[in-house]
């Protein structure tokens, strides 16, 4: 079964990342949402604690959105 | 030279969070040392352990902050806040800034660039350590958080000090093992003294209380296998067997005199003396004949201009171990002579702070000059007849303090003796 990947990255930065449900949008950048480079690798870790699936590193130095993130890791389910 | 006052003062300690809650847990003699948790379900040799009081840093910084640090560093967060506030540093908060405990940061007046941070920790984030590292092994070298270096750094609590108050003067963390909190504190006012800096937020820092570690310790014969409460931590008695370990932080902030002055500071108190030295003779085992004890506290003594008959209490390093305690006050025979300072060690009630130690033991210090009161030893009832010392045991000791020292001895033979005055 796929995983709905926007909604665990959804509820990793509500939890994890104390983010304001409201501010969590495909659009919004990790930069804006108060996030450096260690902390999206932390939340792919995250991510692939959750659903198995792995985001590189190369792969993440085009990721800009949550959306970015979102369709990268869509890409790679089944 | 000029003269270093205290002007704030912060502690979380198994005594209690604050520093009137803390003296108060020192002065009712009450062991703060209960059953861990965690220890009395797996086969941990020792289960009891001094924590400090339940807090919650999601709440207090924020879950997203909280989970970027270890507990040492919360704790260091907790007792630097305090003291800031404690010493009228703090600026409210500006709107919409985001910066609990901390406010606007240093307020104005105060020149940041000359405001330095020495904190001391044993170890620094041990539970991270420990709670990465089955990571690594079981799920693999990608499975490593991105965080543990920057959680687990021993510099990391000072760092933060420095990022919430934006004190951007000498910044640093030492480690000389249980002596590193009054080590801090040493190298904090000789930093002001040598005009580097006006103020140092400086203290102590432990949260090492993990399976490994006790489990350590235990295997090196330094814990106590005493699992009553009530008598595990009883420094200078004859049936004592080892310490108990305990967790906190406490923080000071040291000032220049003129500083303080200008500013309109409350004055706590004076760090008048310090002294350093080293025992050259073993890792964890102290020299019978009180080495580089004595050295620690005939240089605190010499720094702060005293004859031995000034001090009116020592506050000990007393960790309750049966060599800590004999060596201990055999050198303070050695230094006091026939001047016999009333002795006391608050592990009874706080257990053994490691590296904070010497931190939490410089408030309690300042705390019974303030009060003229010498706790009492907790849980001590027969002094070891080996120990030739005026050990303040069963009720605290209502006298004058003029002058305090208060020693901190570190593995590795790393010592510190500091001397406070009203």
């Amino acid at each position: 079964m796929a995983h709905d990947i926007m909604a665990t990255f959804t509820e990793i930065l509500i939890e994890d990342f104390d983010i304001p449900a409201d501010e969590v949008t495909r659009d919004a950048t990790f930069e804006g949402l108060g996030l450096d480079s260690l902390d999206v690798v932390d939340l792919t870790l995250a991510l692939e604690e959750k659903t198995g699936i792995t985001l590189e590193d190369d792969e993440l130095e085009e990721v800009v959105t949550v959306g970015d993130a979102v369709d990268l890791a869509d890409g790679k389910q089944e | 030279m000029t003269d270093v006052v205290i002007t704030g003062r912060g502690i979380i300690s198994p005594a209690g969070r604050g520093v009137d809650a803390a003296w108060q847990g020192v002065l009712s003699a009450v062991s703060a040392a209960a059953p861990h948790p965690e220890f009395t379900t797996d086969d941990t040799p020792v289960t009891l352990a001094c924590m400090a009081p339940e807090f919650d840093p999601d709440a207090e910084f924020g879950r997203g902050t909280s989970r970027r640090l270890d507990r040492y560093t919360h704790l260091a967060m907790v007792a630097g806040s305090e003291a800031l506030a404690d010493a009228g540093l703090l600026a409210p908060p500006s709107e919409g800034a985001d910066n609990p405990g901390f406010g606007g940061g240093l307020v104005d007046g105060v020149e940041r660039d000359r405001v330095g941070v020495l904190l001391g920790s044993g170890i620094g984030g041990a539970q991270t350590w420990a709670s990465e590292y089955p990571n690594y092994i079981e799920k693999g070298p990608r499975r490593v958080s991105p965080m543990f270096i920057p959680k687990m750094l021993s510099n990391t609590a000072a760092g933060v000090i420095s990022m919430r108050s934006g004190a951007r003067g000498p910044n640093m963390t030492v480690n000389t093992a249980c002596a590193a909190g009054a080590s801090a504190m040493h190298i904090g006012r000789d930093l002001i003294r040598s005009g580097q800096a006006d103020l140092v937020i400086a203290g102590g820092v432990e949260a090492g209380i993990t399976g490994l570690a006790m489990s350590a310790f235990s295997q090196m014969g330094a814990l106590t296998k005493n699992d009553d409460p009530s008598s595990a931590s009883r420094p200078f008695d004859v049936d004592r067997d080892g310490f108990v370990m305990g967790e906190g932080a406490a923080v000071v902030i040291l000032e220049s005199i003129e500083h303080a002055e200008r500013r309109g500071a409350t004055i706590f108190g004076r760090l008048v003396g310090a002294g350093a030295s080293a025992d050259a003779h073993h890792m964890t085992a102290p020299p019978e004949d009180g080495g580089g004890a004595i050295l620690a506290m005939q240089r605190a003594l010499h720094d702060a201009g005293f004859d031995p008959a000034d001090i009116d209490h020592i506050n000990a390093h007393g960790t309750s171990t049966p060599l800590n305690d004999k060596t201990e006050a055999y050198a303070v025979r050695q230094v006091f002579g026939d001047h016999r300072p009333a002795l006391a060690s608050t592990k009874g009630v706080t257990g053994h702070l490691l590296g904070a130690a010497g931190a939490v033991e410089a408030i309690f210090s300042l705390q019974a000059i303030a009060t003229d009161t010498v706790p009492a030893t907790a849980n001590t009832q027969t002094i070891d007849p080996e120990i030739d010392a005026d050990v303040v045991i069963g009720e605290p000791r209502p006298m004058p303090v003029r002058a305090v020292m208060s020693n901190s001895f570190g593995f590795g033979g790393q010592n510190a003796s500091l001397v406070f005055t009203a």
